[in-house]
């Protein structure tokens, strides 16, 4: 195989962002799952201890958000539901089952990986607006007590949310091989576009067989 | 802070039984704060001030009697103030209710702390804060069904009475309760207590109080600070205080099912992929697509 | 206080009134609770306001500050005409019986003898008819139009319960069940304690309010049983003990008066003193005046006090008028005064009208402060902005600022006001400077005699022969002066009966009282603590609260003048047989041979009561006035007058003379009079008061009083707030004819409209404790809008009662 037939699909903006939220999130998840529950209080240790857990913790997540936010606004308009996803998504047990074949082509992400979009933007927003009411250092004071207690079991439930789902994210990065590659070279062989994501290879290959022959 | 480990009976983040070997044989303690007698002197929070070496700021006169405002680092203990025109006697009453940690049998405070430590129950009932393990976190204000515990702007830390425990390790009874001139404010153990509010409750009936009670809630588990009120009918006259006080739902919600839940779905999402990866496999991109997509790129535009 | 703090919790009923104990008296206050919560005592409170007290209060009737007489004297009617009264107590012990002279007259709210140029009354006729044999006619049946009973009657007949609703703003409907309450202790078996302090004696009928107050007491037989009394709350630890030493320009030790300027004779001064009985076998007790005065005298004048120069008599000042606190600060503003000792005073505080005392004090070529704290007298001169306005270059006053200790800094007694006299021991030492006020004025006198020793003077002799006897004599110690003011025997006591038998020897402490002596051989610088310090040893420092007959009288707690006696009057909790009125609450009682019982007999120990001594053994009636003869200003009986500030036009209780609006016999000085203020221009009733949180002007410069309670307010009820469109919370500004504060307001339901004839009054609450020194946010002396009189008799101002208008800031 050509190196030079490569297909670029994260430029080094969009990785380094990624991985700026990947940070952000295992540090906010390991933060959180710390004062989440006492098993994991532990967790703690990595932050300097329990104060600076509670006093990094919620700065981590703002910077998780707005990192993410940036990245959701490159990758916004590839995300956005198709009439073919909804088939591709009807055909969950075969996209599972590893039979790429009985589904229809894929553009940039498939269904899966827009589900996955929306399923972080909403939690994020929901952790964002959560985590200000439950920061008790600078915002609480302005809230009931009564909305307090219900953002705190929102703010939970989002982080459950997002953490099971970010895990679903990086077995697929696993799963499906040479995915990784695209998130820290940036490149993917063309084979791997064309079998997991036909229609944008189709599409990459019209613009760009030129510049890239 | 001064009570032996061997006296703490609950823990907060803690999911192993604590020390169960000393029991409180001779009874649960409690202060029994009779509002008919109290007049409210503030000689209590002035107690509290000096015994625990607290300043709070010197405040403003915000138009009523309650100084400072309200509870804070620096002021564990409140005198609240509430003008109430009786609209059955249409006699005006002038309800003073102090203010503090309640020290509930079923803290909600102790449940909602992420910290272990943090916050300890003892086996005589008081519900202490432990500061060098307070994260200030203020999850404690959130689960407090009284409103009660504050954190400080200097130290981050969260702060409340601690009934004395200091004092009352040592055999002495708390410093409001030393230094009430009326004998409002009443310190022994839980069952003597109620004895003494029964009669105090004999005595405010005859003078046509003829709701006057004990206020000891039972949707925390009963508490270790007690008042005999006129009205025990109705507990929001003084100063809101909460007619059916509880762990709130969304604090058990929070702090009971979503803690395994949470866990056990990021544990099975983990674990359905592992399986998924052992029993599928991965999906890996062969030497054909690669020649596929080579035929595709090559095919003349 | 005729009973004590721990007494209180033997009462069925308690009234206070002209007082609000659970503010000002927490500690005492526990009694009222006990009382309530172990006796079934009911309390109730009469108040403008509806204060801490009320809010633990069975019963609260509102009432226009200033008009107590007229609810009491309601009171005083509606036991007379519906004989609610003690009969056997008042036939027997007070002088309803008594005959009154025939030139006794009241009529048109004055009494008979009324100079209205001087404004004082010549007091001839009032006093009681004597017989042919010098003693008091009396008409036991009560049934002589003359007697004390039927004038009584008489005089209060005009205070209905119609009147009083009109006057006090007390309704009808509510006042009577409390009567009625308050009627019930009557029998011997039920007693009322009365509790009062500031809120009757702050008013220019003040002393006429606490004797209407007493009158009702004697009515219903509760005056010197257990559980009963007329009950001073003093404003401060140590103010009983302040009276009882005589801290006052007309006053020597144990209430002895200095003489007048008339009284140049020493036997016409000790005669006029030493009453003579005026009923047969009366104990007439100051006929031991002599005694007591020659002792007090040997104790300040040591071996230069000589029967040949009348024990020093000379060396006493003759008043030519009283200098009372008003009187001093009068003469200051004209220019009278060069210098000023404030010891533990803060007049510019404390006295009415501010812009006064700041003009006096200007006047002043020199100011000494003797204080713990830096107080705004001692800061007078400075410009504290809107709170405190002068102009320092145009004050000439030269300032000293003398640092004295505080209480806990030095050991002494303090006197409380169950007349308890208790010994305190230093607890720590003073910071800095401080001295204390021994050392001060120790040291003062020692270098004041070696100048009057070495420069002579017109009359150097009360300086320079002043005994001062103590081992350090610029610091006298606290013990040498309790055993001074205590007392000692200068020479061997012979037994009277048996002059082979020494009683004291030479130099020994006396036991009490009933030691002293008028030749010269006893020395003791307050008759009444004679006693104190006895031969067996300092009795103030007792602390054994042992209560064996559960009556609460621990007398070997501490000690109680007089003579360790802890309720007095009690010989009159017996009937006249010496048989207790109530077998349940014995104080003494008549066994046959001696009276004995829980607390110390007030009477002679072993008189047989078969003899008819009274009980009051005090007057030389050896009853209870309810004439009260000469002894007070404005007559023998109260009469209502109103408030020298008062929102109406006339006294509803003598419509038709208008010298009867204000107390006729109180003393106004022209330039105060001018100050006054009309209800036109000031249309709201104001009154001043105290916060449990603080204690007068000291505690604002203590950070914990100031927390809980930090800034000044003024308190109004909401149909004022109302119609001045204002909320809780937001600044008023409260003007006087004398100048104006501004303030937050706290807008209550605890202050109501009283409806007074016919038209709508408000009151205004001003508490007092803010000014322009300490650490609470500075605010305005109340003091600034007070006008200067006083009480016809006590000259305590009336910061009770005056006029101010309210707005919005």
């Amino acid at each position: 195989m050509n190196a030079s037939r490569e297909i670029v699909r994260y430029t080094a903006p969009t990785r380094i962002n990624h991985w700026l939220v990947a940070i952000g999130f295992v540090l906010a998840a390991l933060s959180g799952l710390a004062l989440f529950h006492p098993a994991l209080f532990w967790l703690s240790h990595l932050f300097g201890g329990g104060p600076w857990t509670r006093i990094l913790h919620p700065f981590i997540g703002l910077f998780m958000f707005i990192v993410f936010v940036l990245l959701a606004l490159k990758v916004g308009r590839d995300n956005r539901m198709q009439a073919a996803d909804w088939t591709w998504l009807r055909h969950a047990r075969d996209v599972v089952a590893n039979r790429e074949q009985d589904l229809p082509e894929v553009g940039r992400y498939n269904a899966g990986q827009k589900l996955l979009y929306f399923l972080i933007v909403l939690c994020l927003l929901v952790l964002l607006l959560s985590g200000l009411v439950i920061w008790r250092a600078y915002f609480s004071l302005y809230f009931s007590i009564g909305l307090v207690r219900l953002a705190s079991v929102l703010h939970a439930i989002a982080a459950t949310v997002l953490v099971c789902a970010i895990i679903v994210h990086i077995y697929a990065a696993i799963w499906v091989k040479g995915s990784l590659r695209a998130m820290t070279r940036g490149t993917v062989t063309p084979g791997w576009a064309w079998k997991h994501h036909r229609a944008w290879f189709r599409e990459v290959a019209r613009g760009a067989a030129k510049p890239r022959t | 802070m001064t009570l032996q480990s061997l006296d703490i009976v609950r823990r907060s983040a803690t999911t192993t039984p604590s020390p169960r070997a000393r029991g409180a044989h001779t009874g649960e303690v409690a202060k029994l704060i009779d509002v008919s007698k109290c007049i409210g002197c503030k000689a209590c929070q002035v107690a509290c001030m000096e015994w625990n070496d607290l300043r709070d700021e010197i405040g403003t006169c915000s138009g009523h009697y309650d100084n400072p405002a309200d509870l804070s680092a620096q002021s564990w203990t409140l005198m609240r103030f509430t003008e109430y025109e009786n609209p059955d006697s249409g006699h005006l009453e002038w309800l003073i209710r102090k203010d503090g940690c309640m020290h509930c049998a079923h803290p909600g405070c102790l449940e909602a702390c992420p910290s272990p430590g943090a916050i300890v129950k003892y086996a005589n009932g008081i519900v202490d804060f432990h500061e060098e393990h307070c994260i200030g976190c203020g999850y404690c204000i959130t689960g407090c069904p009284f409103n009660i515990p504050r954190i400080s702007r200097k130290d981050g830390k969260a702060y409340k009475c601690t009934l004395c425990s200091d004092r009352v390790a040592v055999g002495l009874e708390p410093a409001c309760v030393k230094t009430c001139p009326t004998g409002a404010i009443v310190f022994g153990s839980k069952d003597d207590m109620k004895q003494h509010a029964a009669e105090r409750i004999e005595d405010l009936k005859s003078r046509g109080f003829a709701n006057a009670g004990l206020y000891d809630p039972a949707g925390v588990g009963g508490t270790h600070v007690m008042y005999v009120l006129h009205h025990a009918d109705q507990p929001q006259l003084y100063a809101n205080l909460p007619a059916q006080p509880k762990i709130g739902a969304m604090v058990g919600l929070w702090k009971g099912a979503a803690k395994p839940v949470a866990l056990l779905a990021m544990a099975a999402t983990i674990l359905a992929g592992f399986l998924h990866y052992i029993g599928i496999g991965p999906n890996e991109t062969d030497e054909r697509d690669e020649e596929a997509a080579r035929r595709e790129l090559e095919k003349p535009s | 206080m005729t009973n004590h703090w721990v007494d209180i919790k033997n009462a069925d009923l308690v009234l206070i009134m002209g007082g609000n104990a659970a503010e000002a008296h927490p500690c005492g206050f526990k009694w009222v609770t006990e009382a309530k919560a172990h006796n079934k005592a009911k309390l109730i409170v009469v108040d403008p306001r509806f204060t801490r007290s009320a809010s633990v209060a069975d019963h609260y009737l509102p009432i226009r500050t200033g008009t107590d007489i007229v609810f009491l004297g309601g009171l005083i009617r509606y036991l007379l005409e519906n004989d609610k009264i003690q009969r056997e107590y008042v036939v027997n012990y007070t002088d309803l019986s008594f005959i009154v002279k025939d030139a006794f007259a009241f009529e048109g709210g004055l009494y008979s003898g009324y100079d209205a140029d001087k404004r004082r009354y010549d007091k001839s006729s009032w006093d009681y008819e004597l017989g042919a044999d010098g003693y008091v006619r009396t008409d036991p049946t009560l049934t002589d139009p003359r007697c004390v009973y039927n004038l009584l009657k008489q005089h209060y007949a005009r205070y209905t319960p119609e009147m009083v609703e009109r006057v006090c703003g007390t309704p009808k409907d509510k006042t009577l069940p409390i009567w009625d309450l308050i009627a019930s202790t009557a029998t011997p078996t039920r007693a009322m304690t009365i509790m009062y302090a500031l809120g009757w004696t702050q008013h220019s009928i003040g002393s006429q309010m606490i004797r209407t107050g007493a009158m009702v007491q004697l009515l219903l037989g509760n005056i010197g049983i257990a559980g009963g009394g007329m009950n001073a709350l003093r404003g401060h630890s140590n103010i009983q003990g302040l009276t009882d030493l005589g801290l006052m320009s007309n006053l020597l030790t144990g209430y002895m008066t200095l003489p007048n300027e008339a009284e140049q004779d020493y036997d016409a001064y000790i005669a006029a003193r030493a009453l003579k009985p005026l009923r047969p076998n009366q104990l007439s007790y100051w006929q031991n005046y002599r005694k007591f005065f020659v002792s007090f005298m040997k104790a300040w004048w040591g071996d230069a006090a000589t029967a040949d120069n009348h024990w020093g008599y000379d060396y006493l000042p003759k008043l030519d008028k009283p200098y009372d606190m008003l009187q001093t600060f009068e003469l200051m503003r004209q220019g009278k005064v060069n210098g000023y000792i404030c010891q533990g005073f803060n007049p510019l505080a404390a006295a009415p009208n501010k812009a006064k005392m700041d003009a006096s004090l200007a006047q002043l070529k020199y100011l000494v402060i003797m204080d713990p704290l830096a107080t705004e007298t001692s800061e007078f001169w400075r410009n504290a902005g809107e709170h405190n306005d002068v102009d320092p270059s145009k004050i000439q006053t030269e300032v000293f600022r003398l640092p004295t200790t505080c209480f806990a800094e030095e050991d002494g007694s303090l006197t409380n006001s169950s007349r308890w006299l208790q010994w305190h021991w230093k607890g720590a030492n003073p910071p800095g400077e401080a001295r204390s006020d021994l050392e001060i004025m120790g040291a003062l006198f020692v270098r004041l005699r070696a100048l009057y020793a070495k420069e002579g003077g017109t009359f150097p002799d009360p300086i320079t022969k002043l005994s001062w006897p103590y081992a350090q004599p610029e610091s006298p110690s606290a013990e040498e002066l309790a055993k001074e003011y205590s007392g000692y025997a200068l020479k061997d006591l012979a037994d009277p009966k048996d002059p082979a038998k020494i009683t004291r020897k030479a130099g020994e402490q006396l036991a009490g009282f009933a030691e002293l002596r008028d030749d010269g051989s006893t020395a003791s610088g307050c008759w009444i603590f004679c006693g104190a310090w006895g031969p067996t040893g300092n009795l103030m420092a007792r602390r054994d609260n042992a209560d064996p007959t559960g009556i609460g009288q621990t007398i070997n707690w501490a000690w109680a003048w007089p003579a360790n006696r802890r309720v007095l009057y009690n010989r009159a909790s017996c009937d006249p047989a010496g048989a207790p009125f109530d077998p349940a609450r014995v104080l003494v009682r008549w066994n046959g041979s001696a009276w004995i019982g829980a607390d110390v007999p007030d009477y002679k120990a072993d008189e047989n009561p078969d003899l008819g001594m009274g009980p009051f053994i005090m007057n030389p009636e050896g009853v209870a006035r309810f004439f009260a003869r000469g002894a007070m200003a404005e007559g023998p009986f109260p009469e209502h007058y109103e408030p020298f500030e008062t929102p109406l036009a006339s006294n509803p209780l003598n419509p038709d003379q208008p010298l009867a609006l204000n107390n006729p016999a109180a003393r106004v000085f022209a330039d105060d009079r001018a100050a006054f203020g009309k209800a036109d221009a000031f249309p709201h009733v104001a009154t001043t008061y105290r916060l449990t949180e603080h204690f007068h002007y000291w505690t604002k410069h203590c950070r914990l009083n100031a927390i809980i309670q930090p800034e000044q307010f003024v308190e109004i009820g909401e149909a004022l707030a109302n119609e001045i469109g204002i909320a809780t919370g937001a600044r008023v500004k409260v003007s006087s004819n004398r100048g104006h504060i501004t303030a937050v307001a706290m807008v209550t339901k605890r202050i109501k409209p009283l409806t007074i004839e016919g038209k709508t009054v408000h009151t205004v609450g001003i508490p007092i404790h803010w000014g322009f020194t300490g650490v609470a946010k500075a605010g305005f002396l109340a003091n600034t809008l007070t006008p200067v009189v006083g009480d016809g008799n006590s000259q305590t101002p009336e910061f009770k009662s005056f006029l101010v208008k309210v707005e919005k800031a």
